[in-house]
């Protein structure tokens, strides 16, 4: 299989594949190519022009900053799934690549490239979400910040503008809250039918704070407000029940696998482990 | 067209090619080794499994000029002359093999694991080449194969130490 002929250009600065982007209406950007390159073989892409940031330095890092780990762009499911600093600091980030993919997949495909890409079905988005974390995208007119939450709008699609970069990802520590990462695989691609991330404060047998994302259910990943909600100042027991909140006023998708109404199901059920999990590593 | 540097096998090989020629094309057709398969060519089967610098990676979802100025080592660069890579001896003599079409992307990914991991678990293994599908052996032997070159190499290093 082999894709629709395109010109190519692999730019060595972030200010020269900006100015590329920017010169085509049909440029796309180039990141590890784990999503876009089996698009264009299947012809359900057709960029005329790839701009491959694989070769600028210093998109690919796993840095401290504060109360923040600073995640670069290019950075690989592989690095980031075997950082001693995320397994220790914020771990969510590790166990969400890890699920990702398979070991050829992990070692080319990248954070920002998955995240610009935004397959309903994709890993580190319900991680982002509940992690609060920030986007950076670059652009013509410089950097912005871009909070996950504001980041998933629809079906590949996301807050990004066609003329900007993904250039870092920032996750705060989590070292105080216990967060897991579940996920109900499809048994043919790997990609999540269900994949709840959850992040968990525990203190005295009451819940302080909870943020959940869920992957898969829907059109775009999503914060699951109403289980947070049923948790917050809540004993542990409650989680039952908040679980049942987990697909609540949500679009479910549904194909020949997995009907919206199992999605939804299997949403809460998840939803609840994933739950019952953190909750017994904040006991601990 | 876009001119290219790839290593291949330790030997430095330049060409000009389309942007759009995956490296799996690159090598079977330009640098003329046939040692790596084409499987399903949709990133799923890891027949196509080769290490660019060092990793594996599934040569079908990678273009020639992502590798511009690159290490590819493919299974032709695995023996030494004529003795046998651990992992090849391991699949040999374990019957990791049977069709031998998922072979040479088998060995490349054992590579990476073994390179990363010398003593890898079953877990481990079966974890490791999840993105390579075998239809014939039922992936007991190739794990057998795997561990049994994992022996060899450790022992061979801790020889080489001593």
């Amino acid at each position: 299989m082999i894709p629709v002929n395109f010109d190519y250009e692999s730019p060595s600065t972030l200010a020269e594949a900006l100015k590329l982007l920017a010169s085509r209406e049909d440029a796309k950007v180039l990141a590890g190519g784990h999503s876009l390159l089996p698009a264009m073989k299947l012809r359900l892409a057709q960029p005329a022009l790839l701009v491959d940031i694989g070769r600028i330095a210093g998109l690919s890092y796993i840095r401290e900053s504060n109360d923040q780990i600073l995640v670069g762009a290019m950075t690989t499911h592989a690095d980031i799934a075997s950082s001693k600093l995320l397994q220790r600091s914020s771990p969510l980030l590790s166990q969400a690549a890890t699920q990702i993919g398979d070991t050829q997949v992990r070692n080319r495909g990248t954070i920002g490239g998955s995240l610009a890409q935004a397959h309903p079905g994709a890993d580190y988005p319900a991680a982002v979400l509940a992690l609060d974390a920030q986007i950076i995208a670059a652009g013509p007119s410089g950097e912005r910040v871009i909070a996950a939450t504001a980041f998933f709008v629809g079906m590949f699609t996301t807050a990004l503008r066609p003329d900007e970069i993904i250039t870092e990802v920032r996750v705060p520590k989590t070292e105080n809250e216990s967060v897991v990462y579940k996920k109900h695989h499809h048994p043919a691609s790997g990609y999540a039918v269900v994949g709840v991330a959850v992040r968990l404060k525990v203190s005295g047998g009451k819940i302080e704070s909870a943020a959940l994302g869920l992957s898969g259910v829907s059109q775009n990943a999503y914060r699951a407000t109403a289980v947070e909600k049923a948790l917050r100042g809540k004993p542990v027991a409650a989680i039952r029940e908040a679980a049942a909140h987990a697909a609540e006023n949500i679009e479910a998708l549904g194909d020949y696998y997995a009907s919206a109404e199992y999605r939804k199901h299997l949403a809460t059920v998840m939803t609840r482990r994933a739950l019952e999990q953190a909750a017994s590593g904040a006991a601990k | 067209m876009k001119n290219v540097t790839i290593t291949i096998n330790g030997a430095e090989q330049q060409a000009q090619v389309e942007p759009r020629l995956l490296l799996v094309h690159y090598l079977r057709e330009v640098a003329g080794l046939t040692g790596t398969h084409i499987g399903c060519e949709t990133s799923l089967c890891g027949a196509c499994t080769v290490l660019m610098d060092g990793r594996a990676v599934k040569s079908c979802t990678v273009l020639a000029v992502q590798a511009d100025g690159h290490k590819i080592g493919t299974v032709e660069g695995l023996a030494n002359g004529g003795q046998l890579h651990a992992i090849q001896e391991g699949f040999w003599e374990e019957h990791g093999l049977q069709c031998g079409f998922c072979t040479p992307g088998m060995l490349m990914c054992s590579h990476d694991l073994l390179a990363q991991h010398p003593s890898p678990t079953d877990s481990e293994i079966r974890e490791a080449i999840n993105g390579n599908l075998c239809r014939c052996t039922g992936y007991e032997h190739i794990v057998n194969a795997v561990k049994s070159a994992a022996r060899k190499m450790t022992k061979r290093v801790s020889a080489r130490a001593a």
